[in-house]
């Protein structure tokens, strides 16, 4: 009977240590994490960067999130946040949500339906008279969003234009947060106040972001560490040299390079690190407006002479991925199969024989190797955009392009891009959902304000806004590589390489999981604990 | 001499008021304004928000409507608001400068203390081993760049003592800030030290080959008295030029080291201030940076007198 007793209680102590993982992390401590620049701002909807969303999705709450403890984002794995379920009317086209009761802003007022409304008003451009934001960059996003209507404090119901099946993972994206409505837009973007489970403390520019435990937060028992804080060191040596000596717990994301890994881990050889696709893709941005681009014959000739080969292993040791617009599998959802990619433009197999048809269609339109065509590659004057710009114009070479680098200030770069001032032009695009509706309409969708290259072709937008209303997911991929077939043959924005690169933390850092298919989601940083 | 400061004050205004138009119209006419920035670093080319932005701070108001706003400001004690940070000039401006002036104020102080001594000695010495060895140290200080040198003592730091002085503004304390900011002091003093070196050294070269050096020999006095009592004093003058003139232009190295060591300075701050055309920012500390070299060459004038009793002034 005493051994009987003996067993239950520890059946039930195993069994309660198992359902609650408290049991085994430990509360308190305070994280310590590198951050590259100054964030623009602290308000994640007014933002297109890491840089951003990384330090303060931990601030806010989403309606629903993709599952944090999943590798990849999937609108398999989407799990509530702020609303406690959803569901869907019969032709795919209201989406209703059931509210959390209970919620708390930082500031202790109750979060209700209004501000969902008053969050996606502001940002699909609905409310003409809101001050919440002074910029939204993904307004493209919610374009089928109609109306948002609230029933109560805790309901609220998204009417669409037409069914768009990724309508539920831009609102779990990072990029997705609820703000609250009666605070300013200027408080937003300086010290916001969300429902998350830090609270910020501190933001001040070229020092740092402080963030501490929000104690009221709802999730129970969440978050472990008692506070975040981010130190602003915009030279890469002196991050890497303070993580190495153990002043940071743990670098910013994707910030450690292949060459660098090496250093990192021959002077602290105990860190944690990962790589993994960042789903930021290194492409070429042509104007085809102007000559010489506006031949197709040079746009040809110009993708006949890049070997994605070489660039990867220049990059990044040979861990950049080959694909077109789409992250390729198995990391992304949606990228075409290895075969079918080799078939496109630019990312042949036999790099040889690809170039002497470049050089062919070049000799047929005057040029040789004596008698080059001269051309500029711009790029933004940062190392990341540089480094592969230098290599263009060596391969460029092989197909007699002579290409001159011209390095563009950031500050001026967009502008000149969109002002059509440009040859062709080295360019990284960061895709923060993995779904064609935000790659396609952010990037290719002639009506879209991020497609600056201003790439306009009817039978492409078409192709996208059937595939963004297929609901048969075999389908809309079917749809998602006719489109990505129209983009390399038409040399839309040929892409060079999906790029690979490393985070490094403490081994004392736990909870960590970085996803796969995209970096900008995945920052709530409720599960992290310290083992110190 | 009362005549002679009035007219050297007042010049020094006309100066600044100059300055001042020269800073306001040459950052109008780089490429590109805040809204350009803001609105472009999200990858979106909205005309729309721009000129929402541009209405909001008040750039789309006549220049001399915006010049004249600022000035009078400042002459109210009112910088303005930042740009970016949408927060009081003064209050981004006011904390950075303490961290840069004591960064400054400490690379300055070490500069003196090696440079002028060993200066001195290498003059004394002048082509003994101690000698070529000072040449070659100052000179390495004139050709090494701040961000390689600043690198240089960042890795040995973390090689020999396990960690790396990165700023934390909320360590306080006389010990706790030396020990932060010794080197970055010493790289960003170390070219002021060739150079000051030098200069010392030069200049008290010609001094000693003087008649009063040679008759204050002949009369007994010793070689420490000789040096220090009688040529030093004299072939300080151009040194405290030179000492003034670098002091004003530290900016220069602090921009560098300010990032290398991460302190959150003026000086990397008015770097990244100019890439987002934050413009209160920009005009507010290249007036500061103005201010102090008009009133650093105005108290290296007033050394002079000091110094050397035969320079009068009226």
């Amino acid at each position: 009977m005493g051994f009987q007793r003996v067993l239950l209680a520890a059946g039930v102590a195993g069994l309660m240590a198992a359902a609650s993982p408290a049991f085994a992390q430990k509360q308190g401590g305070t994280l310590r994490i590198t951050h590259r620049e100054n964030p623009p701002s602290a308000s994640i909807h007014e933002e297109s960067t890491i840089s951003v969303v990384q330090p303060f999705m931990a601030v806010f709450n989403n309606l629903v999130v993709f599952d944090p403890k999943e590798k990849a984002n999937s609108p398999d794995h989407i799990v509530p946040d702020l609303a406690e379920s959803w569901s869907w009317n019969g032709d795919k086209t209201k989406l209703t949500f059931k509210l959390r009761q209970g919620v708390k802003w930082h500031d202790g007022k109750p979060f209700t339906a209004k501000d969902v409304k008053c969050t996606f008003d502001a940002v699909a451009g609905l409310d003409d008279k809101s001050d919440l934001l002074r910029k939204s960059p993904r307004k493209i996003w919610y374009q089928n969003l109609k109306e948002i209507s609230t029933n109560g404090d805790n309901e609220v119901t998204f009417t669409l234009g037409r069914p768009q099946s990724s309508f539920l993972s831009m609102l779990a994206s990072g990029y997705a947060p609820i703000y609250s409505c009666h605070v300013s837009g200027r408080e937003m973007r300086t010290k916001p106040i969300g429902t998350g489970p830090f609270k910020v403390t501190e933001f001040r520019r070229n020092e740092g972001i402080k963030l501490v435990r929000n104690p009221d937060y709802w999730k129970k028992g969440r978050p472990y560490l008692d506070a975040i804080e981010w130190k602003i060191v915009p030279n890469r040596a002196t991050r890497m040299l303070g993580f190495e000596s153990d002043e940071f717990d743990m670098t910013f994301d994707s910030d450690v390079t292949f060459p660098l890994l090496k250093d990192v881990k021959a002077r602290r050889p105990d860190a944690v690190c990962e790589a993994r696709p960042t789903n930021v893709n290194s492409n070429i941005l042509v104007n085809r407006d102007s000559p010489p681009f506006n031949n197709p014959d040079v746009r040809r000739a110009l993708v006949d002479a890049i070997d994605n080969h070489a660039f990867s292993q220049i990059l990044s040791q040979g861990h950049d991925l080959d694909g077109a617009a789409m992250l390729p599998p198995p990391y992304g959802k949606w990228g075409m199969p290895k075969e079918m990619l080799a078939s496109l433009p630019g990312h042949a197999a036999d790099i040889e024989k690809s170039r002497a048809e470049g050089r062919k269609i070049m000799e047929k339109l005057g040029y040789t190797a004596d008698k080059p065509l001269r051309i500029k590659v711009a790029t933004r004057n940062i190392e990341i955009y540089r480094d592969p710009a230098v290599i263009l114009i060596d391969q460029l070479k092989q197909v007699h392009i002579a290409a001159e680098l011209e390095p563009i200030d950031s500050s001026v770069w967009y502008n000149k891009i969109a002002k059509k001032d440009y040859q062709i032009g080295m360019n990284l695009t960061g895709v923060s959902v993995d779904d064609p509706d935000v790659n396609f309409y952010e990037n290719f969708f002639s009506k879209s304000e991020r497609n600056y290259t201003g790439y306009n072709n009817p039978e492409v937008d078409k192709l996208i806004n059937q595939q963004s209303a297929e609901v048969d997911m075999d389908k809309r991929k079917k749809l998602v590589w006719e489109i990505e077939k129209k983009l390399a043959d038409d040399v839309a924005r040929p892409v060079i390489g999906h790029n690979v690169a490393n985070t490094c933390w403490s081994p004392k850092l736990k909870g960590v999981n970085l996803q796969v298919n995209s970096i900008y989601n995945g920052w709530r940083f409720e599960d992290y604990w310290l083992d110190k | 001499m009362g005549a002679y400061l009035a007219r050297r004050l007042s010049l020094m205004v006309v100066t600044l008021i100059g300055m001042s138009i020269l800073i306001f119209v040459l950052l109008r006419l780089v490429p590109g304004n805040v809204a350009d920035i803001l609105v472009d670093a999200t990858g979106n080319d909205d005309p729309k928000e721009k000129a929402q932005i541009v209405h909001e701070l008040g750039l789309d108001r006549p220049i001399a409507e915006q010049y004249w706003q600022w000035i009078d400001g400042l002459a109210h004690g009112d910088l303005g608001y930042a740009y970016v940070s949408e927060r009081p000039a003064i209050e981004e401006i006011g904390p950075r400068i303490p961290i840069s002036a004591k960064l400054a104020g400490l690379a300055i102080f070490f500069a003196i203390l090696f440079g002028v001594p060993l200066g001195v000695m290498s003059a004394v010495r002048q082509n003994t081993r101690l000698d070529y060895i000072l040449r070659v140290v100052s000179l390495s200080g004139l050709s090494f760049p701040s961000f390689w040198l600043g690198l240089l003592v960042l890795m040995a730091a973390a090689q020999w003592f396990g960690t790396v002085p990165i700023y934390d503004t909320d360590a306080h304390g006389f010990i706790a800030q030396v020990k932060m900011l010794i080197l970055p002091a010493i790289t960003v003093g170390f070219r002021s030290s060739a150079l000051i070196m030098r200069l010392t050294r030069s200049s008290m070269l010609e001094v000693l080959r003087q008649d009063y050096v040679r008759t204050a020999r002949s009369k007994g006095a010793t070689n420490a008295s000789v040096n220090y009592n009688h040529a030093l004093r004299n072939a300080l003058l151009p040194v405290v030029t030179v000492i003034g003139i670098e002091a004003a232009f530290l900016v220069g190295g602090l921009i560098v080291t300010e990032t290398v060591f991460n302190i959150p300075g003026v000086a990397r701050f008015l770097v990244e201030a100019i890439r987002w055309r934050d413009y209160p920012i920009v005009q507010n500390l290249t007036m500061l940076i103005a201010f102090i070299v008009v009133t650093m060459n105005f108290l290296v004038d007033m050394a002079y007198m000091v110094l050397d009793p035969r320079i009068k002034y009226g």
